[in-house]
């Protein structure tokens, strides 16, 4: 029996087609989210492991970048939403089920802590900084004596932080593109993945700039691999998350989700950074850029995209 | 308490009177509803069926718009209504993201709306506009947990489905087929 099926849809002009309410501001937090979530988990990580001196810059000058990044990603999200002035009642309230209250918090949180941190280093980079009053001198001796501890709490912070970026996409379970778990882990490398590409790119010393250069090598072949997953997850899986990737295959999304992202993204520098291993000279800046912009790319095509999916009935 | 609704495909003509009398009763604005119709054509040529629905906020259960909402503006109400706290919502649009039916929209005042059962309506003992307004009697409004309810009735010896079951959350709009 042949069956057709034909559905003269709702046609509201504010809601339908698709209501894409979400633009640039999401991706640009989540993409900024991910890059201070990697520039705090790597200056952590080698204060936690007392080797400082091996990684000066992610420890030290990398970290200015994080609450620079972090104030404009919250900037970015306060400019998503459109009721503005009551913006504050994210705070009034803690809601363990909503992933967007759990990133609101942790950012009120590790904002002021990465200002903190970066603080700490600046008398460093800037000898004749005079912090003027006492007690920020007595602030900066506690902090400096405490920085193991504070690290512990910040590489905590920075893992929430990256894995939140994606949680907040993952748990619309009516969004069929974002509905997959992966989602979390992916964006928490690929956030790692920027971290490492900017500690590379600003780095003056030849040893880090290597060690920086490989780890973010490794980082590039997790996230490709968990793309791959990703992709089989939603083909062995319902109707509406084939259709959600076939956007990406085949779909409208498909030339700039496998130039920009793909191709640009992850294997470009992921080849740049095998070769500077292998002893070519390279400029750090162009791998680095690469991956940033692919970072970038990748959260804007997937809120894009995601917002076109949906169930059908 | 558990207030749901029917609505009746079979005696349902598309009319669109919920809808004017939706927009009316809580001052909708231009260009967005909080119901709307739809409808499906099944079949091949001469064997066709036509279904024809007033779809709303199903008042889901298992409410993703609500567990997702950072403020707690987006809340559930004695019977399962679900609202939306205007002074609470920061217009975010994670609420609009999360519900499989796009139930919601942002109101051009920054806040996000969508269907409320007409509770300002309820709680004086009337059915929503949309109900009161229906010439076909086609929509049933009531208190799932009454047998004696309208909405018990409607539902107790007739077949019905609600839209994507598969979405997992429970809605509370019984399509009587
Ligand atoms: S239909 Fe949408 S808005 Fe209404 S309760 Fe269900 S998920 Fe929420
Ligand atoms: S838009 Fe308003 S109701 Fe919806 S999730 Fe955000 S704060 Fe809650």
């Amino acid at each position: 029996m042949k069956e057709e099926l034909i559905v003269s849809g709702r046609n509201i002009p504010g809601v339908d087609p698709h209501l894409t309410l979400w633009h640039w501001q999401i991706p640009l937090y989540l993409f900024l989210g991910g890059l201070a979530a990697g520039l705090v988990f790597f200056s952590s990580l080698y204060v936690i492991m007392g080797k400082e001196d091996k990684a000066p810059t992610a420890v030290k000058w990398a970290s200015f970048i994080t609450p620079v990044a972090l104030v404009i990603g919250l900037l970015a999200l306060f400019l998503d939403l459109r009721h503005k002035l009551f913006f504050w009642r994210l705070y009034t309230t803690i809601r363990l089920q909503s992933p967007m209250s759990w990133g609101a918090w942790t950012l009120l949180i590790i904002t002021p802590l990465s200002f903190v941190w970066s603080a700490s280093y600046l008398r460093e980079l800037v000898p004749q900084w005079d912090w003027k009053f006492k007690w920020l001198y007595a602030a900066e001796t506690w902090v400096i004596k405490n920085r193991k501890p504070f690290a512990w709490v910040m590489i905590v912070l920075s893992v929430i932080l990256g894995i939140y970026t994606g949680i907040l996409l993952s748990a619309f379970n009516a969004r069929p593109l974002w509905n997959t778990s992966i989602l979390g882990p992916l964006f928490l490398t690929s956030g790692l993945s920027t971290g490492a590409a900017t500690i590379m790119w600003m780095s003056k010393d030849h040893e880090e700039k290597n060690l920086f250069g490989r780890i973010d090598l490794l980082l590039i072949t997790i996230e490709i691999f968990f793309i791959i997953h990703m992709f089989m997850g939603f083909l062995a899986s319902s109707a509406v998350q084939i259709e959600a990737a076939k956007l990406f295959l085949g779909g409208p999304f498909t030339v700039s989700f496998w130039s920009f992202v793909m191709i640009l993204g992850l294997l470009v520098p992921a080849f740049l950074e095998i070769l500077e291993w292998k002893g070519y000279k390279i400029p750090a800046a162009v791998p680095a850029f690469l991956v940033l912009f692919g970072g970038f790319m990748f959260r804007l095509l997937m809120v894009e995209a995601g917002q076109l999916t949906r169930y059908l009935y | 308490m558990r207030y749901a609704m029917a609505v009746d495909t079979k005696k349902c003509v598309g009319c669109s009177d919920c809808v004017v009398a939706c927009q009316t009763e809580n001052n909708v604005p231009l260009g967005y509803a909080r119901d709307w119709i739809t409808e499906t054509v099944a079949g091949t040529y001469p064997n066709v069926e036509i279904e024809i629905r007033s779809e709303r906020c199903n008042h889901c259960e298992n409410a993703p718009c609500v567990r997702c909402c950072p403020t707690g503006a987006s809340h559930i109400v004695e019977g399962g209504i679900v609202l939306v706290d205007h002074d609470k919502c920061i217009g975010c649009g994670a609420c609009i993201e999360a519900c499989p039916y796009d139930a919601r929209y942002p109101h051009p005042d920054g806040y996000v709306d969508k269907c409320t059962f007409c509770i300002h309506r309820v709680e004086k003992g009337e059915d929503p506009a949309c109900v009161a307004v229906c010439p076909t009697h086609c929509l049933h409004f009531g208190d799932l947990d009454d047998p004696n309810s309208d909405v018990s009735k409607a539902i107790a010896d007739r077949k019905w489905k609600v839209l994507a079951p598969e979405a997992g959350t429970k809605p509370q709009i019984y399509y009587l087929i």
